[in-house]
């Protein structure tokens, strides 16, 4: 068996085998499922705590525009002054107190209303109390000018506007979040797979230097050997894990939605009558069919292939940096100065991701970005799902596979030179000097 | 002699520190080969230039009369001085892997391994981690894995460190075995009593440049001052110093022997024999004590390390 072979199944199994990976491993789905479901029962528990809205309605026009919900109650006062109401309410604990004042002029009497509360109220409710109130009071606004409301609300036109490439291609909003979502994931995987292996792999560079058999190895085995066997090694152990935790995760999921199921649709039955009602309208249905138009539009083919190499190619970058940070040092407290160069592009390309490709994907910005090497795989991934020409893929992998070859070559450099130095930290003026010995 | 190792003129320089000037070593076949010298002399660069770890910036390396090559990784045995071994792994599966990085088969490491390990007494350490073992304990398996692939050359970085005085003898007749079923040792160290004890042939670096090499008698020889210790009874010692003074040249002594005798150390001059001055002092006083100097490894290297 060749060296390189030797070295990835033994990086391969002792990753395997570890304890707290296999605890990691088996642990992670579940600290997440269980962490998900807290917080879905938090954000649920928020929202079913009943409320009590006192309202004062000093000019009596808005009274019939606070309906009772299910967890919110609005208790109309009549006949106190705003002071006597805030009494009451303190006293009855009430959630806040709405404030509507005398005017004889509609547009008057929105500028004076006021929410009073013991904390700062929540959006939902502020925005709920605006919506009710904007609505009451144009309508009134209308009557008085004589206008016809049932008449606005029949001539009411919704218009969705269907899109179209010029090579026929068929698209809707709906593709643009699908899209969205695509790219998103598998930049955002990229990015996590890069911080979590990356630092394995620096990691196990460091044990070899400081349990001293780097010595005892590179007498066997030339350097870059063993480095690259350590990247491909961890990374197939990453992969490992990634599949059982789709797998786990999956079983978890399922079985979960067996168990609870029932409950989570008691909880969410309101919702969901809502969400019903709302898919019979000709709308919902077309949203349905472009959801499946928008999956088939996907450039499926493109993606899967381009998501392997920039994958590939990205994860292989970064890693071999990792592994030359690794060699530099000799304890993992030192890493730190050699991390932020590291992590600064890497960071720089997620948040060019998410605040770039989502506004234009073809815009200045997220082309040139999708052309740096440090940051193309992460953003052209972002990127691919909303269409990038061929040749754009084709300039970036290459300009991503030529600096990953430099980059090789330099980590192994210093790799080479860093695994056989110990004592003290090198400063970047060496690391530049052990690229000549 | 036909020689197993030959470096000519082996150059090393990291930046601006020269490392090793013009080095060139020619390391006979079967020997055990003293490669010695101060701290920081350049010794372990050149075994590194040896094992390929590192490569010279001039100069040749040839083993077996062949210019080193990848391929003479399986004839080297690397013992290092900064030495370890993976400590979350297990004593067994280790020591199959590193052998299988030295071109061995698994079934081949694996009946070498027991071999080894029955010959130690350490056989139920298969299934142990390292860290788990004592550091001797751990030593030995690096010794058997260093020898496992039975290379021509075998370089040991400082072998005996962290052994008891029982195991670093058992380890020294194994290389001394080694050795004998035709192996070459270059030996480091920096302990001269077993420099003493082993080497057939040394090479003394300091300061980047070697400074003295050939056979260890040889360089004893040439090292050697005529002179004598000698050990003497008689009633009257200042006198007898007195009249030895006449002829030769009388330094003190300080050599450990039985008796309250008069130690002196004389040196003969160059018309001189050793003859002429024993039956000199047995007309003098009685004889007890007397012995050529031979200097030893300790003060050769010391005196050249001084000297340059």
């Amino acid at each position: 068996m060749n060296h390189l072979s030797l070295i990835i199944k033994r990086e391969y199994l002792t990753k395997v085998k570890n304890k707290s990976f296999i605890v990691m491993t088996i642990l992670s789905p579940l600290i997440f499922v269980a962490l998900f479901g807290v917080v879905a029962y938090l954000s649920q528990l928020n929202n079913n705590k009943e409320r009590t809205i006192a309202i004062l309605d000093a000019s009596g026009m808005l009274e019939n525009a606070f309906e009772n919900s299910t967890y919110t109650k609005y208790n109309i006062l009549s006949a106190v002054s705003l002071d006597e109401a805030l009494e009451i309410v303190k006293l009855s604990k009430d959630y806040g107190l709405l404030y509507i004042p005398e005017n004889a002029e509609i547009k008057d009497i929105s500028k004076g209303i006021k929410f009073y509360s013991e904390e700062s109220p929540s959006l939902t409710i502020m925005s709920s109390l605006e919506g009710k109130l904007e609505k009451s009071l144009t309508d009134i606004q209308l009557l008085n000018e004589g206008v016809d409301i049932e008449k606005i609300k029949s001539s009411k036109i919704s218009v969705e506007i269907d899109q179209e490439s010029f090579s026929g291609q068929k698209s809707s909003k709906i593709d643009n979040l699908l899209k969205l979502a695509f790219g998103g994931a598998a930049g955002y995987l990229l990015f996590m797979f890069i911080i979590i292996y990356g630092n394995m792999i620096m990691r196990s560079v460091i044990e070899e230097k400081t349990s001293r058999i780097i010595e005892v190895i590179i007498s066997s085995v030339k350097p870059i050997q063993l480095m690259m066997g350590k990247i491909i090694g961890t990374s197939l152990a990453g992969i490992t894990q990634f599949a059982i935790w789709v797998v786990l995760g999956g079983i978890i999921l399922s079985v979960g939605s067996a168990v609870f199921g029932m409950n989570i649709s008691e909880m969410q039955a309101s919702q969901t009558a809502a969400v019903q009602e709302a898919m019979q309208t000709p709308q919902a249905e077309n949203m349905a069919q472009n959801v499946i138009l928008a999956i088939q539009n996907l450039p499926l083919t493109n993606l899967v292939i381009a998501f392997l190499f920039f994958f590939i190619g990205g994860y292989l970058l970064y890693s071999s940096l990792y592994a030359a940070i690794g060699a530099a040092v000799d304890n993992e407290t030192d890493t730190q100065q050699f991390m932020m160069p590291i992590l600064m592009p890497l960071i720089l390309a997620v948040y060019v991701g998410v605040f770039t490709v989502i506004e234009d994907p073809h815009g200045t910005i997220s082309t040139v970005f999708s052309f740096i090497p440090f940051t193309s795989p992460v953003v052209m991934l972002m990127r691919i799902p909303f269409g990038v020409p061929i040749w754009q893929q084709i300039v970036s992998l290459l300009l991503l596979i030529g600096t990953f070859i430099f980059t090789v070559w330099f980590a192994a450099k210093i790799y080479r030179v860093g695994i056989l130095m110990y004592g003290k930290k090198p400063s970047y003026k060496e690391l530049i000097k052990w690229l000549k010995y | 002699m036909d020689n197993l190792l030959v470096a000519n003129n082996v150059s090393k320089k990291f930046g601006t520190f020269t490392a090793l000037n013009n080095v060139s070593i020619a390391v006979p076949h079967g020997s055990i080969f003293g490669l010695l010298g101060p701290n920081g002399a350049g010794k372990t660069t050149l075994i590194r230039i040896i094992n390929q770890i590192t490569m010279p910036d001039s100069g040749e390396v040839f083993l077996d009369g062949a210019p080193l090559s990848p391929l003479h990784i399986r004839d080297i045995g690397y013992l290092p001085e900064e030495r370890g071994l993976y400590k979350s792994m297990k004593v067994g599966e280790q020591a199959l892997y590193l052998a299988q990085l030295k071109g061995l088969s698994k079934s081949e490491a694996k009946e070498r391994l027991k071999y080894w390990f029955d010959k130690l007494d350490i056989s139920d350490w298969w299934n142990k981690k390292i860290e788990e073992l004592s550091k001797g304990q751990a030593q030995k398996i690096q010794f058997v894995v260093t020898v496992l692939h039975r290379p021509k050359l075998l370089i040991f970085d400082e072998p005996f460190s962290g052994f008891d005085p029982i195991n670093a003898n058992l380890i020294k007749d194994e290389i001394l075995q080694l050795r004998d079923e035709g192996a070459t040792v270059i030996f480091s160290t920096h302990r001269m009593e077993s420099v003493e004890e082993l080497c057939d042939h040394i090479a003394l670096i300091h300061k980047s440049n070697k400074v003295l090499d050939g056979k260890l008698t040889d360089i004893k020889r040439s090292f050697k001052t005529n002179t004598f210790e000698v050990g003497l009874q008689t009633s009257n010692a200042s006198e007898v110093i007195r009249e030895i003074e006449q002829h030769f040249e009388v330094l003190p002594a300080t050599f450990k022997n039985l008796n309250e005798d008069l130690k002196l150390n004389v040196r003969l001059n160059a018309q001189s024999s050793p003859n002429e001055l024993l039956t000199f002092l047995t007309s003098k006083a009685e004889v007890h004590h007397f012995v050529e100097v031979i200097p030893s490894a300790n003060d050769i290297f010391i005196q050249t390390v001084q000297n340059n």
